[in-house]
């Protein structure tokens, strides 16, 4: 159900590694609660974040939830269809419905997250 | 040490046909509800070109009835019991002292002296418990709703839809109006309401009965583009369409005359509860006042979000959404009376950024 090679948050984003960048996104778990997605707001490209820090916001109909990055980097990439087909985080969260690509910092932010297995477990007991 | 358990939510008697239509269900007021099914935007978009069908069981029934019901009705609310007949429902409230809402609802008359009142799933419990504190006499008081499941047809297609299944002569029914019928074959009532804005019909049932209405219902609608529509469609739609929803609109915090119900207040009918405050607010006109507004570019204001006027605040949004109707976030808030016209600027305050609002006519939408 969730992708094998990613890393998860409790935040429920997903990040994957491609070298020394590190894309991140929301899991279908989030856009199933968050429901359509309307507008999605991304940082600006250069932008450096530490591990925690809020880096935008996606809104739904009914709802409003902020994104984290689970490591500390810069903003290379953003994904810029989300600007005219938010819907992209609700029908490939894990792949298209990507948000944005960060240059990452310390590779020992790494060791909090969650692997799919723990994350599904994780899933399971929100209920 | 174990812990206290939650109680179960209540289930309507189609919960199975969610689950078999792959709702995505919520707890709601203490019922398990489908907040969705294919998607809230295209449910909403089908309701407003086609038609929907919403399962609202949850909804509380309270049967009124005795040669003192009328009596008693016309002194607990502020709309004129009086014009009523057998066949017809009016929208009204239950008013504290200070005219401010315990909640709204449908009183529909179904006979002489007998009537039933149509009350939010959240409040039937406050609202029983309201109407019998009241002395009252030749007037019996029951709470209903484990009697009827409630279905809802809303849509242009509505009519053409249920007319194949009714013997019910639709297009003399105008709205609020409603009749004994059989829809599918069963027997129940029809009633030309809704919470859309669109035409439609508000269908009561016996709950074993209504899942077998249900699925006909969706079998012959689909050519017609039918589609089981959920809470989240039944909120963007009631917003677009300028009705209140009790927590939102309206609240104990709120009258009638300020939530811009001034058609549901019939100062001149006689006593009732709250008459007082509403005459001294008519006379001298109400401070605060609901008003809707849009979204200058992008971002969607909530309820709670503070809205400002020229830098100070001066009220709170009451709803807000992204309407599918129009693209672009919506929403009511009260502010002061005099901020409460087209085109007054405001802005309001969501996380760190401030939106700019202006204000528009309510409602957003009306059907032609």
């Amino acid at each position: 159900m969730f992708p094998s090679d990613y890393l998860y948050t409790e935040e429920h984003e997903w990040i994957r590694i491609e070298d020394d960048l590190c894309v991140l996104g929301i899991t279908d778990f989030a856009q199933n609660e968050l429901g359509e997605v309307v507008y999605v707001e991304v940082p600006e490209l250069g932008e450096t974040y530490e591990a925690g820090d809020e880096i935008g916001t996606i809104e739904s109909v009914k709802a409003v939830a902020e994104i984290y990055t689970p490591v500390g980097g810069e903003i290379v990439e953003v994904n810029s269809a989300l600007e005219d087909s938010p819907n992209l985080v609700n029908d490939d969260p894990h792949g298209d419905g990507w948000i944005v690509k960060l240059r990452f910092s310390a590779k020992e932010d790494l060791s909090s997250l969650m692997d799919a297995d723990r994350y599904q477990e994780y899933v399971k007991a929100q209920d | 040490m174990t812990q206290p358990e939650r109680p179960t939510p209540k289930r309507t008697p189609l919960h199975d046909c969610h689950v078999k239509a792959g709702a995505k269900l919520v707890e709601f007021a203490g019922w398990e509800m489908p907040v969705r099914y294919r998607g809230e935007i295209e449910e909403h978009r089908t309701v407003r070109q086609a038609a929907g069908l919403f399962d609202v069981s949850h909804m509380g029934e309270i049967r009124v009835r005795g040669a003192g019901a009328a009596e008693f009705l016309q002194r607990l609310t502020p709309n004129d019991v009086t014009k009523l007949r057998p066949g017809r429902a009016h929208y009204s409230g239950l008013l504290t002292e200070q005219a401010t809402y315990i909640d709204d609802l449908l009183i529909y008359q179904l006979a002489e002296g007998d009537y039933l009142l149509v009350v939010n799933a959240a409040n039937t419990d406050e609202d029983l418990a309201w109407i019998l504190s009241h002395p009252r006499q030749d007037c019996e008081v029951r709470d209903e709703t484990s009697a009827y499941a409630l279905l809802a047809l809303q849509g242009p297609k509505a009519a053409d839809i249920l007319a194949r299944h009714t013997a019910v002569d639709l297009a003399a029914m105008r709205y609020y109006r409603f009749v004994e019928g059989e829809v599918c074959g069963v027997a129940g009532l029809i009633s030309r309401t809704g919470y859309t804005g669109e035409d439609g019909f508000e269908l009561f049932l016996p709950p074993e009965k209504a899942p077998g209405v249900w699925n006909e219902l969706l079998s012959s609608g689909a050519g017609d583009g039918l589609i089981p529509t959920g809470l989240a469609a039944r909120d963007t739609l009631r917003l677009e369409a300028g009705m209140a929803l009790y927590g939102h609109e309206i609240d104990s915090t709120t009258t009638p005359l300020e939530a811009g119900l001034n058609w549901v207040v019939k100062l001149k009918k006689g006593e009732f509860i709250g008459r007082d405050v509403l005459v001294a607010q008519q006379e001298r006109g109400v401070e605060c006042k609901l008003c809707g507004f849009e979204i200058r570019g992008r971002g969607i204001a909530r309820q709670g979000n503070a809205v400002l006027h020229q830098g100070r605040e001066v009220g709170r949004v009451t709803s807000g959404t992204w309407s599918p109707t129009f693209e672009k976030a919506i929403g009511t808030a009260y502010v002061p009376a005099e901020l409460a016209v087209e085109a007054t600027a405001l802005e309001i305050a969501v996380r760190k950024r401030r939106l700019e609002a202006v204000v528009v006519k309510l409602p957003f939408y009306q059907r032609s």
